[in-house]
């Protein structure tokens, strides 16, 4: 058993060192305003607070609908922090150049927008985590649309920007080394968001993997069991919701990164809404799951499925029902039948390395 | 002027809007009471007899033809999504149905936006309904007034109906004990399907009312007062129908109270400048779910369920 479980250690290592040189190579062949980087930059996004968000519900069993609150706070720290000082009195236009007048490294702020995700969490689950499933879910969805709320509001406008849109940050892009002309030399800018995101996702596996991971799942399964067990109920959910609000914060301002700017009002329970059914499709209780789902979902509704928005014609036939939003339509129907039929999403509970290798192979994909 | 003048409009569209948020409420109060389930779907519904009362109303039928068929077509459309939806999952965990209701929200929405091509749609005027009127310092819409008296008379008929007849009987009957009524000869699928019946209906009522007052349907407009609706639920117990229905004009009262506070303060020589306090009229509704459920997680009404191992 111990043996198997290294060979697929090994070959997931494998894997995943494969598509991020791939990710590299075709980054620097492929140009680079090809449909395929604004997949693989938002999929790392998703993916990550994917991930974060099946750590909770999946591995831990707290039904949380907060996600999009988490990412609103860890977005609007980056954007804060990180514009520079000669662009403020431009974005901050309504409220005199802002208060914040010095900018953070790019890491730095991100991690900040992680840990105020995860302080707004602490503070929210002192009273929120008592809660059971449904109740804890519309609790956690109620917190994500007061935080929506309080980030729009004018009086906060010197930090936050009020209602007007934060921009001018540090994105993707600037990742790309460029020469004196302003060339790009090397491209980075698909490369570092799956670093950034391959790292927290691998944080997270670890921590799933060691005893505090036992303990959530031991939580998930029996909640009276684990208690019973000598599991601190309270103290271990607390951990598990600030850990994933850290992370979504962080892929909040990886979000920040992708868009270039970023608003409160966009952050609505829809997205929250979006997140868990990339969780659902790829498996409830599956990293990898989550993962391959992310990039699945987002190639689909931003790239694949794009020629059902547009006429289309078979010789002389014009094939009926195409216009703008014909895309979103089968992308639900098709959601609508994972979630009915195929409930237990991609990879169900297993994961690329437990995968049993030497027996019946499954795809391996994308996934990391 | 006195501040009873500057308080009085609002309060009025409170008492409005929260007779809107109680038909609303209804329907997932009576849902949750049997399948013990957040038909997160049930504000899209809602949506769905907006959009559906504007293509209806632009092909020319007289609005006592329109009415009647929107109110049709949204109980048609609650009825389909329950049997699509949640029927094949009736024994799945409830987390998988929960889910299920947020894929049919979101599917209903991308439909929406497929059909009126994510454009706000004017909701057509119904006439009557929509005569000024005016109330002491007030100039409001009749639809104002009737809201209230509307609500509380389908709430009568709707309580009679479960204490008075056989199919409200096995409805309490399903909620206390879902298995145990089963085996007493209750046609399970049939109550359910009256239960989101009785929901949609009532929804697509609130809906006319909703709409007439703001007057533009988009494929999120469902989901802002399917949210709120649920709170009110929450608020006054969870399956308890007086309980929602008083819950809903609590919030409605209060969310309106709030969206005028800056102007009220300010009459009242509080404040001496906007504050921009209206922004929290959403966030009001959602701090207070979070009070009382820390406070009291079953609501004014709810029954006390004690956890067996």
């Amino acid at each position: 058993m111990k043996k198997k479980n290294n060979i697929g250690s090994y070959i997931t290592l494998g894997v995943v060192i494969l598509i991020y040189a791939a990710v590299f190579i075709a980054e620097q062949t492929i140009p680079s305003t090809s449909m395929l980087f604004t997949v693989l930059k938002k999929g790392a996004t998703y993916a990550l607070v994917a991930v974060s968000m099946n750590l909770l519900n999946g591995f831990t069993g707290i039904f949380s609908l907060g996600q999009a609150g988490f990412m609103l706070i860890g977005a609007y720290i980056y954007g804060i922090f990180t514009i520079p000082v000669s662009m403020r009195g431009q974005v901050y236009q309504y409220f005199d150049g802002g208060l914040v007048q010095f900018t953070l490294p790019i890491i730095i702020a991100m991690i900040l927008g992680g840990l105020a995700a995860a302080f707004f969490a602490f503070l929210i689950g002192l009273p929120v985590l008592r809660l059971k499933s449904d109740y804890l879910a519309i609790a956690t969805l109620g917190f994500a649309e007061i935080v929506r709320a309080i980030f729009q509001w004018n009086g906060l406008g010197p930090v936050t920007n009020g209602s007007n849109m934060l921009r001018s940050f540090p994105n993707f892009n600037d990742f790309n080394i460029t020469d004196a002309q302003g060339n790009v030399t090397v491209y980075l800018s698909t490369l570092i968001p799956f670093i950034m995101s391959g790292i927290c996702i691998l944080i997270i596996v670890l921590l799933i993997n060691s005893s505090y991971g036992r303990a959530f799942k031991a939580i998930r399964d029996d909640e009276v069991a684990a208690e019973a067990m000598g599991i601190n109920l309270a103290h271990h959910k607390r951990l598990a919701f600030c850990i994933s609000s850290f992370f979504a914060g962080v892929s909040g301002a990886m979000l920040a990164m992708y868009q270039t700017t970023v608003q409160a009002k966009s952050f609505t329970s829809a997205m929250t809404y979006e997140i868990l059914l990339i969780v659902v499709i790829g498996g409830i209780g599956s990293v990898t799951g989550s993962v391959l789902s992310s990039f699945l979902f987002v190639a689909c509704s931003e790239w694949w499925l794009r020629f059902l928005d547009e006429q289309q014609m078979i010789g002389d036939f014009q094939v009926p029902l195409l216009r703008n939003g014909f895309r979103l339509v089968v992308f639900s129907v098709i959601i609508m039948i994972v979630v009915l039929f195929f409930r237990r999403g991609i990879m169900g509970d297993r994961e690329l390395w437990n995968l049993n290798f030497t027996g019946r192979r499954k795809n391996k994909g994308d996934g990391k | 002027m006195n501040v009873w003048d500057t308080v009085f409009p609002y309060l009025l569209s409170g008492i409005s809007v929260g007779g809107q948020y109680a038909l609303i409420a209804i329907g997932y109060t009576m849902v949750y009471g049997i399948l013990r389930l957040i038909n997160f779907a049930h504000g899209d519904v809602f949506m769905v007899a907006g959009i559906v009362m504007v293509y209806i109303a632009s092909s020319g039928l007289p609005i006592w033809v329109c009415i009647p068929l929107v109110l049709l077509i949204t109980v048609f459309v609650g009825f389909l999504i329950e049997r699509v939806a949640y029927k094949p999952l009736r024994s799945a965990p409830r987390m998988s149905v929960m889910i299920s209701a947020i894929g049919v929200s979101y599917a209903l929405q991308n439909l929406v936006l497929y059909v009126t091509g994510g454009l706000n749609k004017q909701y057509p005027t119904i006439p009557w309904i929509s005569d000024t009127v005016v109330i002491g310092p007030a100039k409001t819409k009749l639809v104002t007034v009737i809201t209230p008296i509307l609500v509380i008379a389908l709430v009568v008929a709707l309580v009679l109906l479960i204490n008075k007849t056989k199919i409200g009987m096995a409805m309490r009957a399903v909620s206390k004990d879902f298995e145990t009524s089963q085996l007493m000869g209750i046609k399970i699928n049939n109550v359910i399907s009256a239960t989101f019946i009785i929901g949609s209906f009532l929804a697509g009522v609130g809906s006319i009312l909703y709409f007439t007052n703001y007057p533009t349907v988009i494929q999120t407009s469902g989901a802002m007062p399917g949210l709120k609706a649920f709170v009110a639920a929450v608020f006054g117990g969870i399956g308890s129908i007086p309980g929602a229905v008083i819950g809903a004009f609590i919030i409605g009262i209060m969310e309106n109270i709030i969206k005028g506070l800056d102007v009220i303060l300010f009459k009242a020589g509080i404040i001496s400048g906007p504050m921009g306090l209206a922004t929290f009229s959403d966030a009001f509704t959602f701090a207070l779910l979070i009070v009382i459920l820390i406070v009291k997680p079953t609501g004014l009404f709810g029954e006390k369920v004690t956890d067996k191992v």
